[in-house]
């Protein structure tokens, strides 16, 4: 409410001052640029409109200076520019020697910081890059600022782009909400509601406010108007969240599965109990920071693709510590699955310690490449980080992948047949022993892989990998040793289902219950989601 | 086999170790910590009665271990949540007992305060009480044990299968207790407890009776332990461990044997850890991570499963040799410990104990 | 399909469900007397229309089958005819899709658990031997003695002297006596078929399941096991699974055998009469 009556003063004071310094313009107003070092902050962010709405590039000096704090005042009568090292009156620009020394700091507040990005929003309005414009329109969008009307509307009719005279509309619309001719309201309004932005709701909100005893907006029929907008914006924001929801539950399931499916070979196929399987995950995100660091310095040029890089060498070194691990302990523990259990944890703390030993205990700092930064907007409050869509991406690209290689390649072939018959394996000339090796080193491989992908979204240190390993054999459990397609869907049931009911009840107490539940579900169902019954199902 | 390991296990000369034992425990470490003058060279630190008080709470741990794992087979990764739980149960009383002393003054634990609690939650009632707390030591974690032994074995799990759902339990168990809201003092615990009973538990003789309680629990609970692995019940749960289809075929239902040894584990593991508390002056919810319950593990294994004795030696091996490491060289704890895992597994499968029994016995057949 | 030669079996199925009521849920239930073997109708195991398949799969198709008490029958078929299947039903092991299954004239099988199926006085001997490996031979059979089998009775147990005889006589019956004290893990295979005998006996079923129970024993062994059976019918009533047609001769001289073929009953009658019946033929010789 009181924000509201100070952006109306605002604007009136705007608009007064615009009217009496627009003609004489060439450079910023001598009274504007006094205002900004000296007024009080409401007259700060007058005079910060009115330059935002003449975007004269020549006001761009100040404003930095503003934003870097160089902008002093004097005595409260003399603006002046300060670097640091030389002083020079702002409105002249007639240096000042030697520096004064009773150089008072402008004191700005947050609603300042605000005009000012909006100020310079309003110059990156007309900048060549896209990029630029678009991220200048948003934040434009949400000022609501009447006094920016021409300002918009000479971008507009110079723009091209679709998605920024989309925007610039919806910018344009927020202006003239409070326009004096009661159809352009109409029409502003209807241009907000379907915009389907949180911001537009808040403009829209503010017609229905009331003003003393009277509503900001007078008229019965444009009101109406504004509370369907908002319903209808409400509708598209509701489905964004159930979808953001679905998408952050598709993300976590798409990393259990990449985390699962490595133990999906070698304990869903092999029967192994590799309880180092999170060390050779933590492994993939390390050789993933080392890849990323060895392209920094030695080949910056191939620096934006590091992780086409990483992918290989993560499943080759998580591969080969798997492949080494079976030969030197595994291989003599078959048949012994609680043994199994018990070495290969000992391996996984030998594993942690080594690796705090080589890159310390801290995380180390493994960068999203620009293009896996920033994200797709789908919707005005739905935005689908690039990462995690690659990652999704990657999790299917690896499940075809896995699954290809086990139906039809000879390697695939023969690790079903040990698995399923180790002995008939062995006599019609497997070589059972290379074969127990290769089918572990795939699935270590693929937990080095679910590593490289995790360090795109997680923190990468020594103990990464235990976090990750309930999970996993969560999701192995659940889904059904021996099934990769029960994997599959396990992980995405476990993922999305975790993640709508964080929305209900919190991240920890989520994920107790999802623990409780799977406990309780194996009690039904001991054999997981997909069952191999029959008569040799519990031997 | 079993039959000669068993009795040379509880032959005369065992019986005079445990007497040894009795002796040294319960006459010996009280005079020289406390009537020996500090400055001789026989004088026991109160820092070794607590070491050695809290190393003999492990081995009762271990030896709940090795009921269930080295005699029927159950592998559990959860035993941590049982101790902690029996810690917790005689920490709330701990907590009550410090009174008005904390830093808030106030009647409720001083985490309570700091979360702006007004009264205590209805599961705290009663725990001023020392008989209560020590019911709830033993019914809370029986209780669970017992539902959640009576699901999994009802539905045949069993094998690798339950050892990860343990391990599931725990580390539930693990984030619900770090939660600040569930009641228990979230990360830290509790700690900095005043008296039990009145005594300071600080005071050297409060030490030194918690350490003679300690060495008398762990006597009883391997009396009892070979009481029951020397009975038919113990010849059941090894034959439940190599064939459990046969013991069915047989007319025995397993369902009910399993249960018993694994809630009764489950309350040593309990006594263990109300016993840990007091001597130790901390609970926190790190006692319920998996490391710490796939450790108890290995110290049965270290030991030797299936033979009582071994694991409270590999309870005091591994834990003797822990408190000097993690002092002398930390960093190379973990490499040590993980070896140990590895090591034991491959070349030593029967633990110490189990190998130096074979030994004797082909000495014996020599001679 | 079950066009063979068909027992005519006793058509009283109507009057056999109501009796038994109670649910095989208890944790630790004496076997009461209701659940006492009734065979006044001379019939001690009969199975009335099984059905067992796993995922769409029919290990057993509408099995009929009965046997009387004090019989020995022999069971044959081919690798796949649902002979182990059958079995498992019996025992508990795995409960039929459709269809019941009668120990005596009151006890519906599909209500007891394996151990308490094994109480009633039905013994199972497995394909592969299955002893109490750790333990002694002594100790199996002290195990698999009648008594009573709850946890409170097994911690206070105590061998009294007229048991120890009883298993000393069982030791002697199976040729173990000198390994009384070795541990069963270290015998032999034959020697563990033996003992698993000796443990089945110990038991004291009424009803004996045996699964090939000539499996890796030598010439004479087997010859002396088929002597031991011989002997044991009449007292108990054995069902022999087996694929040795020597042994199978020698234990089914003038008896009923019968030959399953996909899960159902091909053909039941005198051991010629089986080996001659067309269908046998087709199935054991191929097609």
């Amino acid at each position: 409410m009181t924000s509201l009556l100070a952006r109306l003063q605002t604007a009136a004071l705007v608009l007064a001052l615009g009217l009496c310094g627009s003609a004489t313009l060439a450079r910023p107003a001598p009274e504007l640029v006094l205002q900004l070092a000296t007024g009080d902050n409401d007259a700060r962010i007058a005079a910060l409109g009115t330059l935002a709405a003449s975007a004269d590039p020549d006001a761009l000096p100040l404003l930095e200076a503003l934003r870097d704090d160089a902008l002093k005042s004097r005595g409260g009568n003399q603006a002046v520019i300060y670097d640091g090292e030389t002083a020079r009156d702002a409105i002249t620009g007639k240096p000042l020697v030697p520096v004064p020394d009773d150089l008072e700091d402008v004191m700005t507040n947050n609603r300042v910081t605000v005009a000012l990005d909006a100020a310079f929003a309003a110059f990156d309005l007309a900048a060549p890059e896209r990029a630029t414009r678009l991220a200048a329109v948003r934040t434009l969008q949400e000022s609501g600022d009447p006094a920016l009307l021409p300002l918009l509307d000479k971008a507009l009719a110079t723009e091209k782009d679709p998605q920024v005279i989309d925007l610039l509309r919806v910018a344009q619309a927020g202006a003239r909400l409070h326009h004096p001719d009661r159809a352009t309201r109409l029409a502003a309004i209807e241009t907000l509601g379907g915009s389907g932005a949180p911001g537009a709701r808040a403009q829209l909100g503010s017609l229905l406010e009331k003003n003393g005893a009277s509503f900001v907006e007078a008229d019965a029929a444009v009101r109406e108007a504004a509370r369907k907008a908002i319903s209808h914006i409400d509708t598209w924001l509701e489905i964004g969240e159930i979808a953001g929801g679905l998408f952050t539950g598709v993300s976590l399931a798409s990393i259990l599965l990449l985390a699962a499916l490595g133990l999906a070979i070698t304990y869903g196929l092999m029967g192994v109990i590799n309880m180092a399987h999170g060390e050779l995950i933590m492994i993939g995100a390390y050789a993933t920071f080392l890849v990323q660091n060895l392209l920094r310095t030695h080949a910056p040029g191939l620096f934006e693709f590091y992780p086409l890089f990483a992918i290989p060498v993560a499943f080759l070194v998580s591969a080969l510590v798997g492949a080494t691990m079976e030969r030197l302990v595994i291989r003599h523990l078959y048949g012994r699955p609680l043994e199994t259990l018990l070495a290969t944890w000992g391996i996984s703390l030998v594993l942690i310690q080594g690796v705090r030993s080589l890159f310390g205990a801290q995380n180390v700092m493994v960068e999203n490449p620009a293009w896996l930064s920033g994200g797709v907007q789908v919707m005005s409050n739905l935005i689908l980080p690039w990462n995690r869509l690659a990652i999704i991406a990657f999790a299917i690209l690896v499940v075809m992948g896995m699954s290809l290689i086990l139906t039809r390649t000879r390697l695939g072939l023969f690790v079903r047949a040990v698995t399923q018959n180790r002995q008939m394996a062995g006599c019609v000339g497997v070589a059972t022993p290379r074969v127990d090796t290769l089918a572990f080193a795939l699935g270590s491989g693929v937990a080095g892989l679910a590593g490289c992908a995790l360090a795109q979204v997680g923190n990468v240190g020594p103990d990464l990998g235990q976090s990750y390993i309930i999970d996993s054999f969560m999701v192995v459990v659940l889904g059904g040793v021996g099934q990769l397609a029960g994997t599959v869907y396990a992980a995405l049931g476990l993922g999305v289902f975790n993640k709508l009911l964080e929305g209900v009840a919190g991240a920890v107490l989520a994920k107790i219950t999802v623990l409780v539940l799977i406990i309780v579900f194996i009690q039904k169902r001991p054999q997981g989601l997909f069952a191999v019954k029959g008569r040799f199902a519990d031997n | 086999m079993n039959k000669t390991l068993t009795a040379r296990l509880f032959g005369p000369k065992a019986w005079a170790a445990l007497l040894v034992f009795a002796a040294v425990t319960l006459v010996m470490v009280p005079v020289l910590n406390l009537a020996v003058p500090a400055d001789s060279a026989f004088h026991l630190s109160t820092y070794w009665v607590t070491l050695i008080g809290k190393i003999m709470c492990y081995a009762i741990v271990a030896l709940a271990m090795d009921l269930v794992w080295g005699y029927t087979g159950i592998l559990s990764l959860g035993h941590g949540i049982f101790f902690a739980l029996g810690g917790y149960g005689m920490g709330m009383y701990l907590m009550r007992a410090i009174g008005r002393e904390g830093n808030y003054q106030s009647d409720l634990p001083d985490f309570m305060v700091f979360l702006n609690w007004k009264t205590l939650p209805w599961y705290w009632q009663g725990t001023e009480h020392f008989l209560w707390a020590l019911a709830l030591v033993v019914l809370v974690p029986g209780l669970l044990a017992f539902v959640f032994g009576y699901f999994a074995f009802r539905s045949r799990i069993k094998g690798v299968y339950f050892s990860i759902i343990t391990q599931a339990l725990t580390y539930a168990a693990m984030l619900l207790f770090f939660r600040n809201e569930t009641g228990f003092g979230g990360n830290n615990g509790f700690t900095d407890f005043k008296r039990i009973l009145g005594f300071a538990i600080t005071a050297p003789e409060t030490r030194v009776v918690l350490f003679g309680l300690t060495a008398t629990a762990l006597m009883g609970a391997l009396l009892l332990g070979r009481f029951i692995v020397t009975s038919k019940l113990g010849r059941v749960l090894a034959a439940i461990r190599d064939a459990e289809s046969r013991v069915m075929f047989s007319g025995y239902n397993p369902l009910p044997y399993k249960l018993f040894i694994w809630t009764l584990s489950a309350v040593l593991c309990a006594i263990a850890g109300a016993l840990y508390v007091p001597q130790v002056g901390i609970i926190n919810p790190g006692e319920m991570s998996p490391a710490n319950s796939i450790e108890i593990a290995i110290w049965t294994a270290v030991g030797g499963r299936g033979t009582l004795i071994g694991p409270l030696i590999g309870a005091g091996l591994i834990n003797g040799v822990k408190s000097w490491f993690t002092v002398a060289f930390p960093e190379y704890w973990l490499y040590f410990l993980g070896l140990i895992f590895i090591l034991v597994t491959l070349w030593l499968p029967r633990g110490v104990v189990g190998q130096l029994q074979s030994w004797f016995s082909k000495k014996e057949k020599r001679a | 399909m079950n066009a063979a030669v068909r027992t005519d079996a006793p058509r009283q199925g109507a009057s056999l469900g109501t009796s038994s009521t109670e649910r095989a849920v208890g944790l630790e239930r004496p076997i009461e007397d209701s659940r006492q073997l009734d065979t006044r109708h001379g019939v001690i195991l009969y199975l009335e229309d099984i059905t067992v398949s796993f995922d769409g799969f029919k290990a057993i198709n509408h099995l009929n089958l009965a046997i009387d008490r004090g019989e020995l029958r022999a069971i044959i078929g081919p690798n796949g005819a649902g002979k182990t299947t059958m079995m498992d039903v019996i025992t508990g092991k795995t409960r039929p899709t459709a269809g019941r299954a009668f120990f005596g004239q009151t006890i519906d099988l599909a209500r007891l658990n394996e151990a308490q199926i094994a109480h009633a006085g039905i013994g199972r001997k497995f394909q592969k031997p299955t002893v109490f490996e750790e333990l002694t031979v002594f100790e199996n059979l002290e195990l698999a003695m009648k008594t009573d089998k709850r946890v409170w009775a097994s911690l206070f147990f105590r061998l009294t002297g007229e048991a120890r005889a009883r298993i000393e006589a069982r030791l002697e019956l199976i040729g173990l006596k000198e390994h009384a004290q070795r541990a069963a893990g270290l015998l032999s295979h034959g020697q563990k078929q033996w003992l698993e005998i000796g443990m089945l006996l110990m038991q004291e079923p009424q009803l004996l399941l045996l699964d090939e129970p000539a499996a890796g024993m030598t010439d004479e062994e087997t010859e002396r096991s088929g002597e031991l059976f011989l002997t044991l019918a009449g007292e108990y009533t054995l069902v022999v699974v087996e694929h040795d047609m020597d042994f199978i001769k020698q234990i089914s001289a003038g008896r009923r055998v019968t030959c399953l073929h996909e899960g159902s009953v091909l053909a039941e009658g005198s051991l010629e009469q089986v080996q001659n019946n067309e269908r046998v033929i087709e199935v054991y010789l191929g097609r």
